[in-house]
């Protein structure tokens, strides 16, 4: 019975939440990491893109409450991320159009571009703070719980409760869902396997035909939508908060590195990696160990390897010991 | 000298527009903005030094910056005796045993081959010195912060003027700079970039988080001054003289005698806070111009010709004899050392530290701007985008409300529109920000004052 109330224990602080940060983190390391391999430059936008595309499903929601749409108990922003991703493609598209193509089409270097996107960074952080301001917003509707943690209780008759909040099971179904189209349309039809092998090598790709516009946009379109699908997940389970998106493009950025950057499947992995390493590092062990150990061995302490306060520079230590070791990634991306 | 005219040029125009403050708002305002301006033009020239000069891209300006800040207070703050009493020396075993681990590892790193029981031997050092050192410092930390927590609860500093602190600063930030370039420097421009930041994070983290060095987010206050304070100068005989002779002609107006005693005292502490920031904006202006000095000489000798060519054709310069590696990483060492004097300066001119303030994500940003727009590769500016930028920074509020009610002086007062966007005017100044980023990189991409190299 107490190693069962450990595992819940385990699954209920860690498993379930590294999980659903996992694959909001997956949703943007794959786009920068698209971005990275296709356009090639580090997209320091990637934050605000994401807080660009929630703000517009934060907005269309509003809409449809006020004209009384919903969805029963699941959250109304489900119906409102589509027009979210056709607004933030448009933005995307039209960026590109009026600042990135000009220094594609001059072969810049990439530390150029990257600086360029510092500029629209601060542009999109400007549009979002000003149409919905810098506050902390909560567009969450619908049924919050599946499992609550005292009717699980009842249920198995456990010390420990197991809460499983609808916005994580929500995440993980799109998730999967967004992602394994991805990953079917990257592998399988003809524009994923020229955006590929546009990627792998630009000149050859050239040479045989491939069509540099169609993928560019593709790419762009892309990143719009898992921009936004994954900053309206992230919004969901938490709450939209434009500064906190921004200090988020970190660790998708360690994900995406440590997956091996312009390699999509590893920063998918990437994500997991760094939310679970972030929740395990400083998670404390204490009641786990209470519930497995004889009362003889309890152990004193907190069991906590390291405080929470070292949250986020868990992930960065990670990116950095794999800088160090692997410099192409743990699933070899491009060598750099 | 065409040239020259083109930095004369802009230099007037920025301390016009400051002096414009001066006269639109307030003079002290003025002064503190050319103050702040003057911090920032410090740190865009260590910017400078390693982007323009050599290429290296360095996002970890704030993780230097905050260093140069606890060197402010570790230097200054008067020393907590109880406290080194409860757990200095514990502190101090710390260190060393870090010290000796360092040691241990380069030495089983230079007696060994290469191979796997190298690594479990490397893995086991650094393992059991982790434990070592967590059974050691915990108790010590918890009585060092047990001590007086509401004002103290540190180790402290060691009381010396805070002058010093600029110089510490420089070593405590080159001194991490030499680590992160030996870790990160080999990765490419943009990865170089992301790691840099991400490194500052950290160790904004940890001066945020070790209370019993820095206090952490409970801050640090009441640092001495280089300089007078204004409550003592409101009360010496040569200061008030020194207003009244200034004020001779608009005191003389005034009749009645009270009234002009009362007018003068408010024009004393009115002059005070002025005198004061006079007196910090003279110090800047000495270490920027020395920084200047040096960095010119450098650029102009056989090491920043030879940094240039290591800039442009790293293989080039590598043929040639030059040795790539080394170069990059004593660039990277001086740049932040720089950087840290910066924000051993910003300390000192604050009286304040405070971790918290320290956001990488908001001001790294913007000191890149700072060096894009003003000039990469030449130091002048590298300097004038420090002020140009800083100024806008700071002015753009005044300028984004002149420019709403500008363009929206036909609506009414109550127009939702019109009152949404007064609200949102602190925002425009990444609107700005970016716009001008764009519009440079696209238009002007070396840089308002751009680099200027001479052919032999």
């Amino acid at each position: 019975m107490d190693f069962l109330n450990a595992i819940i224990l385990l699954l209920n602080y860690l498993f379930v939440p590294a999980l659903s940060y996992g694959s909001q983190l997956a949703l943007g390391a794959i786009f920068v990491s698209l971005i990275y391999g296709i356009l090639r430059f580090a997209y320091f936008t990637a934050g605000d893109l994401m807080s660009f595309g929630t703000m517009f499903t934060i907005l269309f929601t509003w809409y449809f409450q006020s004209l009384g749409i919903n969805l029963g108990f699941l959250p109304t922003a489900l119906i409102a991320i589509p027009f979210g991703i056709i607004v933030t493609i448009f933005y995307v598209l039209l960026k590109d159009k009026l600042v990135f193509s000009y220094y594609r089409t001059k072969k810049s270097p990439p530390v150029m571009l990257a600086m360029v996107s510092i500029g629209t960074m601060f542009v999109t952080q400007a549009i979002v703070r000003i149409i919905i301001g810098p506050f902390d917003r909560r567009f969450f509707d619908g049924e919050k719980f599946i499992i609550r943690a005292n009717e699980f209780k009842e249920m198995t008759g456990l010390n420990e409760g197991l809460a499983i909040k609808s916005t994580q099971v929500i995440t993980l179904f799109v998730t999967i869902i967004v992602v394994s189209i991805l990953f079917w349309f990257l592998n399988k039809t003809k524009t994923g396997k020229s955006m590929r092998a546009y990627s792998d090598n630009e000149d050859l790709a050239l040479l045989s035909g491939i069509d540099p516009k169609k993928v560019v946009m593709t790419t762009w379109v892309i990143a719009a939508i898992l921009a936004t699908v994954g900053g309206a997940l992230y919004g969901l389970d938490k709450s939209f908060k434009p500064f906190t998106y921004f200090n988020n493009m970190l660790p998708i950025f360690a994900a995406a590195i440590v997956g091996g950057i312009g390699n999509p499947f590893g920063a998918f992995l990437g994500g997991y990696v760094i939310a679970f390493s972030e929740i395990l590092l400083t998670y404390a062990y204490k009641k786990f160990f209470v519930y497995l150990l004889p009362e003889s061995l309890e152990p004193d302490g907190l069991l906590q390897l390291l405080s929470t306060d070292y949250k986020f520079a868990v992930s960065f230590s990670i990116l950095v010991v794999v800088l160090l070791f692997r410099p192409s990634g743990i699933f070899k991306g491009k060598v750099l | 000298m065409r040239n020259n005219l083109d930095v004369i040029a802009a230099y007037s125009i920025m301390l016009g527009l400051i002096i414009l403050v001066g006269f639109l708002q307030s003079w002290s305002m003025a002064l503190s903005i050319l103050c702040l301006c003057l911090i920032s033009a410090v740190m865009t020239i260590g910017a400078n030094i390693q982007w323009g000069y050599a290429g290296l891209i360095n996002f970890g300006i704030m993780g230097y910056t905050a260093l140069g800040g606890l060197a402010a207070v570790l230097v200054s703050a008067p020393p907590v005796e109880d406290a080194w009493k409860a757990g200095g020396l514990d502190m101090l075993l710390c260190a060393f045993i870090i010290f000796s681990m360092i040691l241990i590892i380069r030495l089983v790193l230079q007696k060994f081959n290469k191979s796997k029981n190298r690594n479990y031997i490397i893995a086991a050092v650094i393992i059991a010195g982790l434990i070592l050192l967590r059974l050691i410092s915990a108790p010590a930390i918890e009585s060092i912060e047990a001590i007086n927590p509401a004002t103290t609860g540190f180790l402290g500093g060691m009381g010396l003027p805070i002058l010093f602190s600029w110089i510490v600063g420089a070593f405590f930030a080159g001194g991490l700079a030499y680590v992160i370039g030996k870790i990160a420097l080999g990765l490419r421009a943009d990865y170089l970039a992301i790691a840099t930041l991400l490194i500052s994070e950290i160790v904004i983290a940890v001066i945020k988080h070790e209370d019993w060095l820095s206090r952490g987010v409970k801050n640090v206050i009441g640092l001495k001054r280089p300089v007078p304070y204004e409550i003592d100068l409101q009360g010496k005989e040569w200061f008030i003289n020194l207003v009244q002779k200034f004020h001779q002609g608009s005191l003389n107006l005034i009749s009645d005698n009270l009234e002009r005693q009362q007018a003068l005292k408010q024009l004393v502490i009115e002059s005070s806070t002025v005198f004061v920031k006079l007196c910090f904006a003279g110090l800047f202006t000495t270490v920027v111009i020395l920084l200047l000095i040096v960095t010119q000489k450098a650029l102009y000798s056989p090491w920043g010709r030879m940094m240039r060519a290591i800039r442009d054709n790293e293989e080039a310069a590598n043929a040639m004899g030059k040795n790539v590696v080394k170069q990059h990483l004593l660039i990277f060492v001086l740049g932040s050392a720089i950087v840290g004097i910066a924000g051993a300066m910003m300390v000192t001119y604050d009286g304040l530290f405070t971790p918290g303030s320290y956001r990488p994500m908001r001001y790294t940003f913007l000191i890149w701007v700072m060096v894009i727009v003003g000039g990469s590769g030449n130091n002048f500016g590298a300097i004038l985008g420090g002020f140009a930028v800083w100024f806008l920074w700071i002015e753009a509020a005044p300028i984004a409300l002149f420019l709403i009610n500008f363009f929206t002086s036909g609506l009414e007062e109550t127009n939702a529109l019109k009152v949404h966007l007064i609200d949102s005017i602190p925002y425009f100044r990444f609107l700005m920000m970016g716009v001008g980023l764009l519009l440079i990189m696209r238009y002007r991409p070396k840089g308002i004052l751009p680099e200027k190299i001479n052919r032999v």
